[in-house]
């Protein structure tokens, strides 16, 4: 048996998959058909300190091997999210991944505060990236003093592994990595979505409400493997990729890129019990490449022809 | 009940036009679950183009004789790729279908009666919902408008179940010429004070309210079922919110997958 647990700061994982925040609610909602501790995380939908309603619809469309989407992060907020889905959560064994947003800094820092006094959330991924909502989100991620900050002012307050999700939407997401590291990032994840529009030609009119929205799914997968690659040469903190992620091949070219872990968002829409496929084909993969260790594989990208 | 992701044969697809068809799945699992108003998402075939799973209702339910229901159709309208996939499929061929998902119609007892209303391709859920009550002998009608009467389907088989048909097409080709509200508003003018109808609507949104107005001002009770764009039906998107209001009136967007598709028309907030 091939062995496949993944390092990310203090915590151990008994596999590299986990589920892309927003793309699988509070995991609750998958709890009757997929075995929620089979997954090495379940990465919950973004919260920030209160409630949030989100854009009105439409707030996807379909895009050539795409999904556009400007869902505009509603949530129910950190308090709410340790009362109602945490408990349930633990209760499942679910290794729980926050999806940490805020507004300001100290709204990162006051629910990463909250996150942590509550039982049973493993890690915190700040979302520094979420393109769909004018403040908080992006802008502390296209900033590289900005994202440091984040990082700084929440390692402050957590003893917990924390990694902020990069936005690809800046020239050098390297840079960014970097920033990150310096500033006390246990890891790093990417990439959030690619700012993108679909235009309703009859109506002359973006087809979302929000306007521009956030693009995900296999058309994006080759631009995210190539800024995975990218980070994973300029730090030396683990990398969780994603972007695309489809098949245990997919998985494969982002763990052979530098990525120490992966996520899959869209994927899951199409099918929610890929779980068991990609840990099975990235198995499969070792035993036949004499690799006995995840890790051993990890950024095992070789140069030249 | 936990839905069921099944890879489902095609037994059948029946072309009733040259943009609609009845797809019948052999999906034991799905079809015994399945309650009238829920649905399915359908993967159109292999593949990243087109991507994502389509929502169907859940339109017959089908068993043979007093055994649990082994298959169920659905009816499709061909809009894009995904759709036209499923109007070319031949008997034989699979689909993988995950479901039966969202919260189905509550069904009414006699002596209230049903009354459904439905646009073009809204009939989607009707057929297993008339089937549910006319089992139970609750009086029904459907009120059925389309664009023209070659758009109109199935309706000897609601006949057949003794569902009353009051139809209307845009152009006047069958049945009342304009909207199908306008023999709705007559009928429900028309009936005996006190009878009580609950009203059951598929349809285009503009449809959808306009009925929920009418039960309101008629005093009856009305059942929306909502046609969003919906990436996952499980409830892991928020792609597919209903404006709904909670109970201190307060409007908020609730995933029609999971709280829906049906839900009541008085508690929706039209914009
Ligand atoms: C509908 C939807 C909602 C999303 N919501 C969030 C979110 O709340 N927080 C976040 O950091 N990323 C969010 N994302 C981005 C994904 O987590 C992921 O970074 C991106 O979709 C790329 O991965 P994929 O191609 O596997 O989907 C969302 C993506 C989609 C499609």
């Amino acid at each position: 048996m091939a062995d496949l647990t993944v390092r990310i700061g203090s915590l151990v994982l008994k596999n590299p998959l986990m589920s892309a925040s927003g793309c699988f609610g509070y995991g609750l909602e998958y709890a009757g058909i997929v075995d929620l501790s089979s997954l090495g995380a379940v990465v919950v939908k973004g919260l920030f300190l209160e409630e949030r309603e989100g854009h009105p619809p439409p707030r996807v469309v379909e895009t050539p091997s795409g999904l556009l989407n400007a869902i505009g992060l509603q949530g129910i907020g950190a308090r709410r999210f340790v009362r109602e889905k945490l408990p349930e959560l633990r209760r499942l064994n679910a290794v729980v991944v926050v999806n940490v947003c805020g507004t300001t800094i100290d709204e990162y820092a006051e629910v990463s505060r909250i996150l942590s006094d509550a039982e049973g959330v493993a890690a915190l991924e700040l979302n520094i990236s979420c393109p769909n909502v004018r403040e908080g989100g992006i802008q502390f991620g296209s900033d590289l003093a900005s994202a440091g900050a984040v990082v700084a002012a929440v390692r402050k307050v957590t003893p917990l592994p924390i990694f902020p999700k990069l936005t690809p939407n800046v020239t050098s997401v390297a840079a960014f990595a970097r920033a990150a590291e310096e500033n006390g990032a246990d890891a790093v994840s990417l990439v959030n979505t690619f700012l993108a529009m679909v235009v309703d030609v009859e109506r002359r009119r973006p087809v979302l409400s929000n306007g521009m929205g956030g693009l995900s799914g296999p058309a994006i997968r080759p631009i995210a493997v190539r800024m995975v690659y990218e980070c994973a040469q300029q730090v030396r903190i683990p990398v969780i990729g994603m972007g695309g992620i489809a098949s245990a091949r997919d998985a494969l070219e982002f763990l052979i890129a530098g990525a120490s872990a992966v996520q899959v968002g869209t994927a899951n829409f199409v099918d929610p019990l890929i779980w068991t496929a990609l840990a099975a084909g990235i198995e499969d993969y070792m035993i036949r490449h004499g690799i006995a260790r995840l890790a051993d594989l990890v950024g095992t990208l070789e140069r030249g022809r | 009940m936990a839905p069921a992701d099944v890879q489902a044969e095609v037994l059948g697809n029946r072309r009733l036009s040259a943009d609609y068809n009845v797809l019948l799945l052999d999906a034991p699992a799905i079809a015994a679950a399945a309650r009238p108003g829920q649905f399915v998402m359908i993967r159109t075939g292999p593949g990243t183009d087109p991507l994502l799973r389509r929502p169907f209702s859940v339109f017959e339910i089908v068993g043979d004789g007093g055994r649990a229901p082994s298959a169920f159709s659905v009816l499709c309208k061909r809009v894009g790729p995904g759709t036209e996939r499923l109007y070319r499929l031949e008997a034989g061929g699979c689909l993988s279908v995950l479901g039966p998902l969202g919260k189905p119609f509550d069904l009414v007892a006699p002596p209230a009666e049903a009354w459904m209303v439905a646009g073009g391709v809204g009939l989607a859920p009707f057929a297993a919902l008339a089937g549910a009550l006319r089992a139970s002998g609750v009086a029904c009608r459907l009120f059925y408008g389309a664009r023209t009467a070659a758009d109109l389907f199935y309706l000897d088989d609601f006949a057949a179940r003794g569902v009353a048909l009051d139809l209307a097409t845009e152009d006047g080709s069958r049945g009342t010429r304009g909207l199908v509200t306008a023999p709705l508003e007559i009928a429900l003018r028309g009936r005996p004070a006190g009878a009580a109808v609950t009203l059951y609507a598929c349809g285009p949104e503009p449809m959808l309210k306009a009925v929920a107005a009418l039960a309101g001002a008629h005093g009856c009770a009305s059942q929306v079922s909502t046609e969003r764009v919906m990436a996952c039906g499980m409830g892991g998107c928020y792609s597919c919110v209903v404006s709904v209001r909670d109970s201190s009136g307060r409007a908020r967007f609730v995933r029609s997958c999971l709280d829906g598709p049906v839900f009541d028309g008085a508690a929706v907030a039209w914009d």
